[in-house]
C-alpha cells in the first residue's frame, strides 16, 4: 500500500500505538483507497480483520491442498512405469511440498504460524480441496490429474496473482509458473496413453471419465450459493465469480480433449453459438456437499495418513528442536546430558 | 578412444552395479513422499531421490536400456548393495543408510571424477549431488543423535542395525578404476567422526551378514527387495512393448 497515511498509521500499529476509533475510520478509508487503485497490501499495513481472516482461510486451505495434493499423486510413485515419468512425478510431488512450503509462509505474514495451521487442517477445522478426496486407482489418473486438476487451479490462481494482499500474490506467481508445468506434462502423459496400445487408450478415457466432473467442482459451489464471493470480489481478493472461471475452464478443456482424442464425460456438452461459449451438464452438487462433509471416497484416508506423518514425526521435530536449543549459543561442545 | 570386448564387459558391469544402487535407493526415498516428519524434509528426500535418478538413468543407459533393465530384470539380476535395498524403517533408519551409502558414493565418485575413465563425465556431477546428500545425512545425525533420549536411541539402533550391510561397499567392483581399501580407510574415518560428534558410538559387530560381503553385486538380495521389485515393475510388465 503507497498511500502516506496508511504508511504512517501501520507504522504506529507496529509500534503499539493504540488507535481510536476516529483513527479506525482512517485506516479504513486508506485501506479502501488502496484497494480501490489496485494497490498491494503488504503485511504491516492496517488491514480490516474480516480481511486478514479470510486471507488466512483462503491462504491456509490452498496451503493444505498442496500438501493433501501430495498423496494420490505420491501414490504412484513407486509403481511409474518409465523412470522418465517416475522422475517427472516426483519432481511434481516435490513442487507441491514447496508450493505448501511458500503458502505458509505467505500466511504467516498474517500473524498465524504454521503450526497452528497444520493443526486445524489435523482437527477438521480448516478445510483443502475437495478434489484431493478421490482416489488415483490407475497410472492415467496421475495425466489426468496434470490436465483436468491442474488446469483448473491454474484457472482459479492466474487471476491470484493480481490479489490484492501482495505476499500471497507473489507466491501465486511462482506457483503458476511451476503448476502449468506440470499441467503440460499431465496432458502429455495423457496424450501418450491415448495414442498408445487399446488398453492405455481406455486407462485414458476410463481416467478422464472420473476426473472430469470433480474438477468442475473445484470452482466451488454456483455464483447464486457461494458465501464468501461478494466480499472477496469486493477486496479484489478473488477477480472472477466460480461460474464464470468454471466456463473459461470448460471452453479451454474441450479442444484439448479433442486434440487428445479423448471425449468428456457429458451428453449436454456442446457449443453455444449464442453465448460463445460451451453449454455443459448439470454438476451433482449433493456430491460435492458429501464429499466437503466428509464423507468423499478418501477423506478419512487422507487426513488419517497426513495426521500419522505428523505425529510419527514428533520426536524428529523434537530431536531438531533440542539439538538446536543446545547448539545455538556456539556451545559447540555441550552435549545431551 | 577404441575399447576391447573385455573393457566393454567390465565398464557395463560397473555401470550397472552403480546404477542399480543409485535406482534402488531413489526408489526407496519415493516411498517417503507424503509421510516425511516435516514438509523441508519431503522437498529434501524428494531432491535426493531425483539426483539419484538422474544418475541411475545415465549410468544404466551405459549398460542399455534403462527402462527394460530398470523393469524387465529379475531380482537375481540386480547388481546393487544389500545396503540400498532396506527398508525404510523410521526416520533414523533412513537417515543411517543415506549416511552410510552417501559417504561412500561421495568419495567414490571423488575418486572417479579426478581420473580418465567411463565414468569420469557423470562422477563429476554426481560428486557434487552426493556432497549435498552426505551434508544432509550428517546434519540430521547430528540432530538425532545429539538431540533427544528418544532421537538418540533411536539413531544408535538404526547405525547399528545397518552396520552389517557396510562392509559390502568397499568388495572390489569389476571396471571400476579405484582402490577399495583407500576408499573403505576415507570411509570409516569419516563416518566414525560424524558418529563420534553425535555422540553416537561407532558399532562394534561384523561389517557383513552371514553371506559373504559383496552378495548383492552377485545379484544375492535380502528378502524385502522381491516385493519392492513387484512393486516397481508390476505395471511396466503388465503392458508388454508398451511406450508411456
Amino acid at each position: 500500500m503507497a498511500t502516506a497515511a496508511a504508511r504512517d498509521t501501520a507504522g504506529s500499529r507496529a509500534y503499539g500505538v493504540t488507535a481510536g476509533a476516529d483513527d479506525t475510520a482512517g485506516h479504513e478509508h486508506a485501506f479502501d483507497a488502496a484497494v480501490a487503485a489496485d494497490e498491494r497490501i503488504e503485511p504491516r499495513d492496517w488491514m480490516p480483520d474480516a480481511y486478514r481472516a479470510t486471507l488466512v482461510r483462503q491462504i491456509a486451505q490452498h496451503a493444505h491442498s498442496e500438501i493433501i495434493g501430495m498423496q494420490p499423486e505420491a501414490n504412484w510413485i513407486t509403481r511409474a512405469p518409465s523412470l522418465r515419468r517416475k522422475a517427472i512425478l516426483m519432481a511434481k510431488v516435490q513442487d507441491e511440498a514447496g508450493h505448501g512450503l511458500y503458502l505458509y509462509s505467505a500466511a504467516e505474514t498474517l500473524g498465524t504460524s504454521r503450526e497452528e495451521l497444520l493443526d486445524k487442517l489435523h482437527s477438521g477445522r480448516q478445510k483443502y480441496s475437495s478434489i484431493f478426496n478421490y482416489p488415483t486407482l490407475t497410472w492415467a489418473d496421475v495425466g489426468a490429474i496434470g490436465w483436468l486438476v491442474d488446469g483448473a487451479a491454474i484457472t482459479n490462481q492466474v487471476p491470484l496473482c493480481r490479489c490484492s494482499y501482495g505476499p500471497y500474490a507473489r507466491a501465486m506467481v511462482r506457483i503458476c509458473k511451476e503448476e502449468s508445468f506440470h499441467q503440460r506434462q499431465g496432458y502429455e502423459l495423457l496424450l501418450a496413453l491415448s495414442k498408445g496400445t487399446p488398453q492405455q487408450h481406455a486407462m485414458a478415457q476410463d481416467a478422464v471419465d472420473r476426473w472430469w466432473w470433480p474438477s468442475l467442482m473445484m470452482f466451488g459451489p454456483p455464483d447464486d450459493e457461494s458465501q464468501h464471493s461478494a466480499q472477496s470480489m469486493a477486496w479484489k481478493i478473488k477477480r472472477h465469480s466460480n461460474d464464470e472461471l468454471r466456463q473459461r475452464f470448460v471452453d479451454i478443456c474441450v479442444p484439448q480433449a479433442a486434440s487428445l482424442g479423448l471425449t468428456l464425460p457429458d451428453p449436454d456438452l456442446k457449443w453455444n453459438e449464442e453465448r460463445g461459449h460451451h453449454d455443459f451438464g448439470a454438476i451433482d452438487w449433493a456430491e460435492f456437499r458429501a464429499v466437503l462433509k466428509g464423507n468423499g471416497p478418501c477423506n478419512e484416508e487422507r487426513l488419517t495418513r497426513r495426521r500419522r506423518a505428523h505425529e510419527e514425526g514428533a520426536w524428529v521435530r523434537e530431536a531438531a528442536a533440542a539439538h538446536a536449543a543446545r547448539h545455538s549459543n556456539g556451545e559447540t561442545g555441550a552435549t545431551r546430558a | 578412444m577404441t575399447t576391447t570386448p573385455a573393457e566393454d564387459t567390465a565398464r557395463t558391469a560397473a555401470a550397472l552395479a552403480l546404477g542399480d544402487d543409485a535406482l534402488v535407493l531413489s526408489h526407496r526415498l519415493g516411498e517417503w513422499a507424503g509421510h516425511a516428519p516435516v514438509l523441508e524434509e519431503e522437498v529434501a528426500l524428494a531432491n535426493i531421490a531425483l539426483d539419484l535418478l538422474g544418475q541411475a538413468r545415465v549410468l544404466l543407459s551405459m549398460a542399455g536400456d534403462e527402462d527394460e533393465l530398470a523393469f524387465l530384470r529379475e531380482e537375481r539380476a540386480f547388481r546393487n548393495l544389500q545396503l540400498v535395498e532396506q527398508p525404510n524403517g523410521d526416520f533414523a533408519h533412513t537417515i543411517a543408510r543415506q549416511l552410510y551409502f552417501s559417504a561412500h558414493q561421495y568419495l567414490l565418485y571423488d575418486a572417479l571424477a579426478s581420473r580418465e575413465g567411463p565414468f569420469a563425465p557423470l562422477a563429476g556431477k554426481a560428486v557434487k549431488e552426493t556432497a549435498y546428500h552426505l551434508d544432509h545425512a550428517e546434519q540430521w545425525t547430528l540432530r538425532l543423535g545429539d538431540g533427544t533420549d528418544e532421537s538418540h536411541a533411536r539413531m544408535q539402533r538404526a547405525v547399528d542395525a545397518l552396520w552389517r550391510h557396510t562392509g559390502e561397499m568397499f568388495q572390489p567392483v569389476e571396471g571400476l578404476d579405484v582402490d577399495p581399501a583407500a576408499l573403505e580407510a576415507a570411509w570409516l574415518e569419516r563416518v566414525t567422526e560424524v558418529l563420534r560428534r553425535a555422540t553416537l558410538t561407532v558399532p562394534e559387530g561384523p561389517r557383513t551378514g552371514a553371506w559373504k560381503a559383496g552378495a548383492g553385486r552377485q545379484g544375492l538380495h535380502t528378502e524385502p527387495f522381491g516385493r519392492m521389485l513387484a512393486e516397481m515393475q508390476h505395471l511396466h510388465r503388465s503392458h508388454p512393448g508398451a511406450t508411456w
